[in-house]
């Protein structure tokens, strides 16, 4: 319930949390709603020398239309995800992976860009930002760099971000067809499978598709072998069924505890891939 | 006895408690400050079984603002073992561990430190050196001693080696005499065998335990305030552990957030803080963290059952034989070792089945002790029962409800005295299975059941019946004793004050005790306060636990009105100036006045002869001056009240997740108080009961590490689990307390469980599944669907 | 003592300048330094909602939360949510309701049903339960609770 003892610092700017990260001579995180955070240092599993509460900072925030394609500051709360009338009428998966998380009060405080950075396994919004082909926008000293989500998340907790980078922002491209379906854990509720698919559709035929897995093993990633089995069908029962049969082939890592097997979470692999394109395929 | 005229007894009134506690005004345990008051934080043993190598404290001791860093030898040299309630022999179990841990969360040294931060802190410092024993986790293995034994004097982890009961057999003669239940086997149309396993749970009252001790050198006095259900108890158990007079010892139960069991128990920080206190002259608080409580604070069930029964193909159940292994953890708590006993006892379940037989043993091994969780032995039983009656109906091709039918036992064969020695004070079963079969339109179910399937949903109906033994008891049946404490006391301006021994943790007995009163007396109830909890103002008690605080604690409220309200008639009848002899004892109370019997006319105030009885001018003849009075009281045996539960489940075809689609209930618990706050106990029941069917389980690995040490991993349901469950009653007043009350509070677990479970296999019959071991984890569902089970 | 550092914010409505460690839960500094002892902690992993209190407005886990965090907030725990000395329609509903039983949960509950009906004025019964599905309630199997929400969304 306690956590360790640490220097608390607040950044103004994105600069300055750079540079008080620097400072902090790899003692330091970001804190900004911290909820992946905070429960693990109350359980001492996570013990920061330096808090850098970034949860102030204007660029951080906010949900906006640029250049075609939709941005979400890195501090923005999920419940301002579920909320938005843009994200909504544009990319409505986004809203609806994001009100799969947690529960109302962790959704009014925990950030979109905390759940990215922790890349916890069973996460949800992992696999529709890599279903959406999302852009994470990471500053470090040296300035910008963009990484495609896919490429972001590497390993159990961990991602595609160097020691004294922040991630700023997310970037999207709107998408109709796409939606997300979830088994939760029934303690926590976080996601044993979740998947998100996006599929590009001519009338009943899906042009090409693109799928995120999130739960089943290390980390989110794609499923080229669906994807490539959607790409230029016409979105029959049959050929959605037979997309999802190969959804859990080749899954490396595959992760098994009490509340579900490896084989069951494979399973559920497929009936959840499934059940997004059903989903996505009817917006 | 006196005329009470019913107004509020059976009225839905709404709390007296609510007040303080929806303004946030309540005050629990971590809500008392005392002056210099210090904080302890315990080291836990992170292993399950092995041997204390060596702890080093240094760093501890050097950290800031500690006080004190004290290890379990260094605590047995003035802390005796823990004592427990039961008589069965126990190992030496110290309130923090000596030489060796015998559970994962196990206290193996404690920190005293200025705030619950630095003790935090302090605690982690220490660092300890364990010599690894194996861990022994599964029941059956460890009753054969094969992982190694938890206590050398219990060879082969044995706690209870063998309990008979039934049928044919004298426990005071020692005979187990077979003939009876082997004929019913031999000569019964079929036998059904079955292994059931009740799992392990964590009773997880929302407010974990915690205490505050406060010892007073200058008096030789120390006050105790702990998150307890029977604060007289702990106070009995406090001042003999730390060696203080009893009668030198407070003990406190502030607000209790919920208790369910788990807090009847006296442990082992209890006892550290008190002796501590005693040790540094110092208040001392420690607060448990929800890690904590799943680790270290009682777990409940946990029986594996063998089952088998027998009967006649036209449903008539002829016999059943059971054979129970309780996992009791590594040690004994208070009523540990008791709580498979109960279960035991109500094995016959409603049905008149001629020839039981039943064995019962308890076995240690490298977890939490388990104890008393709400129900505490009779849902095993129930559960036990009523899975193998539905295994039966299915057997036979029959309706549930009709083999019930079949095999129950009669109004007209009530006091019922079952093969397992308990006398069943009264009921009318098929009553209340015709009620529950009617609101839930069972055929209407088995329809809807139909057309669901025939669109290739997995959907089962479940019924089950209950009954269960409570209003505890007589003092024969409780090893604390089975009575419980009132007084009442007529304020000069007429108010009324009462205490009670049955110390509620949410039950609402402020309320319902002082409906009792203001109908009594015929006062506003606004003008009875109801004390309880604190043994320096209610001057003895038992508690609340098993289903007892009406039953029991009302009826002895009740006597001790009746003594006080006796005098005050005669007090009122010096005031009416009567110069004939006056039959005092049928007056009327009522609207705030005293009526002489016979002449509606003739009253006295209330107030004004409350007034009187404290300055009696002239004092009438034979009367001592004031109004106040106590009783003590148990009754003649224990109540068993009764309900019928049926539950709709669907699971999902693809992914094995159960929902619960409907919930339909009648409970019977004799004489209602209050409606509105019986239905609260039932909702509560039921959602245990149905938490414990679908989604809750203590789940420890191999090597005896708790995999659901937290809510991330040990689910509790949330009310997105729940459909809108539908509530009815029947009323069958008991015999064995003039107020006809049976009790309620456990109720919901007993019923709910079964009927959940039979619904389940009833969905999954298809797949040739004729019973499903609880929880109902989606994955295993998947597997039946899937792969036959496996 | 180790670093502390300044806050100040409003709790219930009332200006409150501290000095608190940095790891300071706003939980422990609510119950701890301001005496806000009706916001309780039924939990240590953000998921049981006994803690929760209203920040800025929405619902939070004050146990999720440093109180350094909360500096220029707006917090209101279940001591200020009724107005002058009357109950709350949510409180009201709870009392009438039989929405509680042992109270732990209630304060939190009772937050978490006002900031329901802060962003949605009439919900179902559905919507009830998804919206307290951040707080457990161990006795009353929630019905009740339902209910009690349900009363104040009537009440308005």
């Amino acid at each position: 319930m306690i956590p360790e003892e640490f220097e608390y610092k607040r950044a103004a700017t994105l600069d300055e949390a750079i540079a008080l990260l620097k400072q902090s001579g790899g003692e330091g995180k970001f804190l900004a709603g911290g909820h992946s955070l905070i429960p693990l240092m109350k359980l001492r599993l996570s013990e920061p020398g330096v808090l850098i509460d970034i949860s102030r900072i204007p660029q951080l925030q906010g949900i906006s239309e640029k250049d075609g394609k939709i941005q979400v500051g890195a501090a923005t709360s999920h419940s301002d995800v579920v909320n938005s009338d843009l994200i909504r009428r544009l990319c409505p998966v986004v809203s609806e992976c994001a009100k799969e998380i947690g529960d109302p009060q962790v959704r009014n405080r925990g950030t979109m860009g905390g759940s990215l950075a922790h890349s916890d396994p069973s996460a949800d919004y992992p696999a529709v930002m890599v279903a959406l082909d999302a852009e994470i926008h990471l500053k470090g000293p040296g300035g910008w760099r963009a990484v495609k989500a896919n490429d972001f998340f590497q390993g159990m907790f961990t991602v595609d971000m160097a020691e004294d980078e922040i991630i700023a922002a997310v970037q999207f491209a709107p998408a109709k067809n796409a939606a997300y379906a979830k088994l939760h854990q029934r303690a926590s509720h976080y996601a044993i499978v979740g998947v998100a698919a996006v599929l590009e559709m001519d009338g009943r035929t899906c042009k090409s598709a693109r799928i995120g897995l999130t739960g089943a093993s290390t980390h989110a990633q794609r499923l080229p072998g669906v994807e490539a089995a959607l790409a230029g069908k016409e979105l029959t029962q049959a050929n959605i069924d037979a997309a999802a049969a190969v959804a859990a082939d080749g899954l490396e890592d595959v992760n098994s505890d009490i509340h579900a097997s490896e084989a069951y979470r494979k399973a559920m692999v497929k009936v959840f891939t499934r059940r997004a394109i059903e989903k996505a395929a009817n917006r | 006895m006196s005329v009470v005229t019913p107004k509020m007894i059976g009225t839905r009134v709404k709390r007296r408690e609510d007040p303080r506690l929806i303004t946030g005004k309540a005050t629990y345990v971590d809500d008392i400050k005392l002056t210099g008051m210090l904080h302890l934080a315990f080291k836990r043993s992170d292993i399950a079984h092995g041997i204390i190598k060596s702890i080093d404290v240094t760093a501890a001791k050097a950290m800031p603002g500690v006080e004190l860093v004290i290890t379990g030898a260094e605590l047995k040299e003035f802390l005796p073992p823990m004592p427990i309630g039961t008589p069965f022999p126990s190992p030496d179990h110290y309130s923090v561990a000596v030489d060796r841990v015998r559970y994962q969360g196990e206290p193996v040294a404690v920190v005293v430190a200025s705030d619950r931060y630095l003790a935090r802190d302090a605690a982690d410092a220490i660092l300890i050196e364990y010599e690894m024993l194996p861990a022994s986790i599964d029941v059956e293995v460890s009753m054969q001693g094969k992982k190694g034994i938890i206590h050398e004097a219990f060879p082969n982890n044995l706690a209870v080696p063998y309990v008979p009961g039934g049928t044919g057999v004298d426990p005071v003669a020692g005979i187990v005499d077979n003939t009876a239940v082997d004929n019913a086997f031999a000569e019964a149309d079929f036998v059904l065998s079955q292994r059931m396993m009740n799992h392990r749970l964590a009773p997880t009252a929302m407010e974990g335990r915690g205490v505050v001790a406060h010892y007073e050198p200058g008096k030789d006095h120390l006050t105790i305030w702990s998150s307890t259900q029977n604060p007289h108890i702990l106070k009995t158990f406090i001042a003999a552990l730390t060696g203080t007079p009893d009668n030198q010892v407070r003990a406190i139960a502030p607000e209790v957030g919920g208790g369910f069991g788990c807090k009847i128990n006296i442990y082992g920080e209890d006892y550290v803080a008190a002796a501590l206190s005693k040790k540094l002259g110092k208040p001392l608080k420690w607060i448990e963290d929800r890690s904590e409580a799943f680790q270290a604070t009682i777990h409940g069930r946990d029986i594996l059952a063998y089952v088998d029964i027998c009967g006649k193909n036209d449903g008539k159940v002829t016999g059943l034989k059971i054979k129970l292994i309780a996992d009791i953890g590594a040690y004994n708590m208070i009523l540990t070792a008791a709580i498979p006993t109960l279960t035991m006892l109500m094995l016959n379940g409603t049905y008149n089945i001629p020839a039981i037989r039943a064995e019962l043993t308890e076995v240690f091994t490298n977890k939490m002790p388990t104890d008393a969780y709400r129900g505490a032995g009779r849902p095993e039983g129930t559960y036990f029962v009523e899975r193998a009656m539905d295994m039966v109906a299915r057997h036979l091709k029959m309706d549930p409800a009709e083999v019930k039918r079949k095999n129950f036992i009669q109004p007209d064969q009530f006091p019922f005295t079952t093969q397992m020695g308990a006398i069943y004070d009264s009921g009318d079963y098929e009553k209340a299975l015709n009620l529950a079969l009617k609101n839930a339109n069972w055929e209407g179910m088995k329809a809807e059941r139909d057309r669901a399937r025939a669109d290739g949903r997995i959907v089962g109906i479940g019924l089950a019946f209950y009954v269960e033994v409570c209003g505890l008891g007589p003092s024969s049946s409780l090893p604390t004793g089975g009575w419980e404490y009132s007084s009442v006391t007529i304020e000069r301006s007429g108010k009324i004050t009462a205490t009670t021994g049955a110390s509620p943790h949410g039950q609402g007995n402020e309320t319902t005790f002082s409906q009792m009163l203001a109908d009594q007396f015929g006062v506003p109830m606004g003008d009875v306060t109801i004390l309880h909890g604190d043994t320096g103002v209610v001057k003895q008690g038992i508690g609340t636990f098993g289903s007892r605080s009406q039953a029991v604690g009302g009826t002895v409220l009740m006597k001790a009105g009746e003594k006080v309200k006796d005098k005050m008639a005669k007090f009122a009848a010096a005031m009416m100036n009567s110069n004939e002899e006056m039959d005092t004892s049928e007056m009327i109370f009522e609207g705030g006045r005293i009526f002489a019997k016979g002449s509606p006319g003739t009253s006295v105030g209330f107030g004004d002869v409350a007034a009187f009885a404290y300055v009696p001018v002239p004092l009438p003849a034979g009367l001592d001056p004031g109004l106040s009075d106590q009783a003590f009281w148990e009754p003649s045996n224990n109540t068993y009240p009764f309900g019928c539960h049926i539950a709709m489940l669907e699971i999902d075809r693809d992914t094995g997740e159960p929902t619960l689609l409907k919930m339909v209930a009648v409970d019977d618990c004799g004489t209602v108080i209050n409606p509105l706050i019986v239905e609260g106990q039932v909702h509560g029941g039921l959602a245990q009961g149905i938490g414990q069917a679908m989604i809750e389980e203590v789940v420890y690995d191999e090597d005896g590490q708790l995999l659901t040490g937290s809510f991330m991993d040990y689910a509790i349901p949330r009310a997105t689990d729940f459909p809108w469950f539908e509530l009815d009653k029947t009323v069958t007043p008991t015999p064995v307390n003039p107020l006809g009350a049976k009790g309620v509070g456990e109720a919901g677990t007993l019923g709910s469980t079964p009927c959940i479970v039979n619904a389940a296999v009833d969905a999954l019959s298809g797949f040739g599944v004729t019973h499903i071991d609880m929880m109902l984890r989606p994955e295993k569902l998947w597997r039946i669907m899937n792969e036959g089970g496996k | 003592m180790a670093n502390q550092v300044s806050i100040k914010l409003k709790v219930n409505g009332s200006e409150q300048a501290a000095e608190v460690a940095p790891r300071t839960l706003l939980v422990h500094f609510l119950r701890e330094q301001l005496g806000l002892t009706g916001t309780h902690i039924g939990c240590d992993t953000t998921q049981c909602g006994a803690c929760t209190v209203m920040v800025d407005g929405k619902s939070a886990k004050s146990c999720t939360l440093f109180a350094v965090q909360a500096d220029g907030s707006d917090v209101t725990t279940i001591e200020g949510i009724g107005a002058g000395g009357e109950l709350h329609p949510m409180q009201e509903g709870f009392w009438e309701e039989h929405g509680l039983q042992c109270g732990y949960c209630t304060p939190g509950m009772i937050i978490s049903g006002i900031h329901l009906l802060n962003e949605n004025k009439n919900p179902s019964d559905q919507e009830i339960r998804e919206g307290i599905s951040g707080n457990f309630c161990r006795c009353t199997g929630y019905q009740h609770i339902v209910s009690a929400i349900k009363y104040a969304a009537k009440k308005g």
